[in-house]
């Protein structure tokens, strides 16, 4: 713990420091501006509207809502991004049945963008503002990418900045904040006529209130009939972490996709995880496409992490969000898309729908069941499986 | 860790600087032989909606975040 409070950086180091990182990426990003030499047009994506049912359920949770995603061009060089996803949370969760009451609520979120073009270079500016009873979010993130090398190439870097208010439901005076700061940079590259392949890095620093002010550990209390006391969950202030991940996109002779993801983490709270991911889309005839995806993640835990503390106030930081546990977790999933005749879709525009079904499975290492046969601390590990489905609808035009 | 991504930056840059010229390499796949690559079944952004979503459902339960490739991610929620 001595090791973890030595290693975090104070607010207003760590701002500080940011802003020096901050301007030098900025003198970067004028010299990579002024690199960029005039020859043949890049385009913007298709004009599209996307309108998606979401659902998970799974771990006592269910949660599902509409989403609509619009992109439309305002002229030949700039285009407009508007997005709107909405949560409807109904959660009987472990962690909630164990200490709480299972609740209903309900978060909104909606994201404005605009796209420029200029020539090769592609620079998009994106606000984004989330909401529920007690989470206010507010980001803003600007991305440039710039085809060089025969447009064999493509690099790409951003920023993000985000601001978030926290409040406990039933609590009038508890009010919190924290920021969030974002770097990355990519490099896409076509290595022959039929691969191509992408390194992604993105540095991630979080300033302020971190926990989740609900959330409570257990420790061993022998005062008590249940041999078990709880307390609330306290975490550092600061967490920065740092992501890489590598991507393989391949043709295969007989029109099929194979997708290649690999992502490495890790941060300053020792958590470090792996996450694999293949997968692959074949069509089928004219009118429909096959995919299918495989994923497994793993992670450790973070530092300040435990399933049963020994006593109260055992260390300065405290968790036991079994998201910072140790951990696995594998996905299969599979999606059907179908192209509509022309006769079915709007106009001259084009439409696809399609249907997504995801199963994920879970295994938690250090996180046991409070409400399992066993004793304290001797209860069975965790376990959940949860099913994802997307049904959505796609307009081209 | 930030500095290492401002000096990966940086080299990207570069690289646009002289589009490695200095190292006398040429683009090796013409834009006449791309045709496999602009197949839409290529395309990772196929279905932007619903990479979103999937961003969205991993960041809630996993404690890895970054590089995701989808925007926006971040949960908004606690």
């Amino acid at each position: 713990m001595q090791k973890m409070k030595a290693g975090a950086l104070s607010a207003s180091k760590l701002i500080a420091k940011l802003r020096i990182h901050l301007s030098m990426c900025l003198s970067v990003f004028f010299g990579f501006m002024l690199s960029i030499t005039s020859s043949q047009a890049a385009v913007l994506a298709a004009d599209r509207v996307d309108v998606l049912y979401h659902s998970y359920e799974g771990g006592g949770m269910k949660i599902d809502g509409p989403s609509i995603l619009l992109r439309k061009k305002a002229t030949e060089s700039v285009s407009v991004t508007a997005y709107y996803y909405l949560d409807s949370i109904s959660s009987a969760s472990v962690d909630v049945l164990s200490t709480a009451s299972a609740y209903t609520e309900e978060r909104n979120e909606g994201q404005l963008g605009i796209e420029y073009l200029h020539e090769k270079t592609i620079m998009s500016f994106n606000v984004r503002q989330s909401d529920e009873d007690d989470y206010f979010a507010q980001s803003l993130s600007f991305n440039v990418s710039h085809d060089t090398f025969g447009d064999l190439t493509n690099i790409s870097m951003g920023f993000s900045y985000g601001d978030n208010d926290i409040k406990r439901n039933g609590d009038e005076v508890f009010e919190e904040e924290s920021q969030q700061y974002r770097i990355r940079a990519g490099l896409n590259q076509i290595l022959t006529r039929n691969l191509t392949a992408s390194l992604s890095i993105e540095a991630i620093a979080d300033d302020g209130y971190l926990n989740n002010p609900y959330r409570t550990v257990r420790y061993i209390d022998n005062s008590t009939p249940s041999g078990v006391g709880y307390q609330s969950e306290i975490y550092p202030q600061t967490r920065n972490s740092f992501a890489t991940k590598l991507s393989a996109s391949y043709y295969l002779p007989y029109r099929a996709a194979l997708f290649f993801h690999y992502r490495y983490f890790s941060d300053s709270w020792e958590i470090k995880s792996n996450d694999v991911e293949l997968g692959y889309r074949h069509p089928f005839g004219e009118a429909f496409e096959l995919e299918l995806k495989w994923r497994y993640y793993e992670q450790s835990q973070a530092n300040f992490y435990s399933d049963l503390f020994a006593y109260k106030d055992a260390q300065n930081y405290l968790a036991r969000d079994k998201e910072l546990s140790d951990f696995d977790n594998m996905t299969v999933g599979i999606g059907i898309t179908y192209s509509l005749l022309d006769s079915l879709s709007f106009g001259s525009s084009r439409s696809e729908a399609s249907l997504q079904w995801d199963y994920i499975d879970f295994n938690y290492n250090n996180f046991r069941n409070p409400l399992a046969e066993g004793g304290v601390g001797n209860e069975a590990l965790y376990g959940f499986s949860a099913n994802v489905i997307r049904a959505f609808y796609s307009v081209y035009f | 860790m930030i500095k290492t991504i401002v000096k990966a930056v940086f080299l990207l840059s570069l690289m646009s600087l002289t589009g490695c010229a200095s190292l006398s390499i040429e683009p090796w796949v013409k834009p006449y032989e791309r045709q496999n690559l602009a197949d839409p079944i290529m395309s990772a952004s196929r279905h932007p909606i619903a990479s979103k979503h999937v961003a969205h459902v991993l960041d809630g339960r996993e404690a890895a975040r970054g590089a995701e490739g989808a925007e926006g991610g971040g949960c908004g929620c606690n």
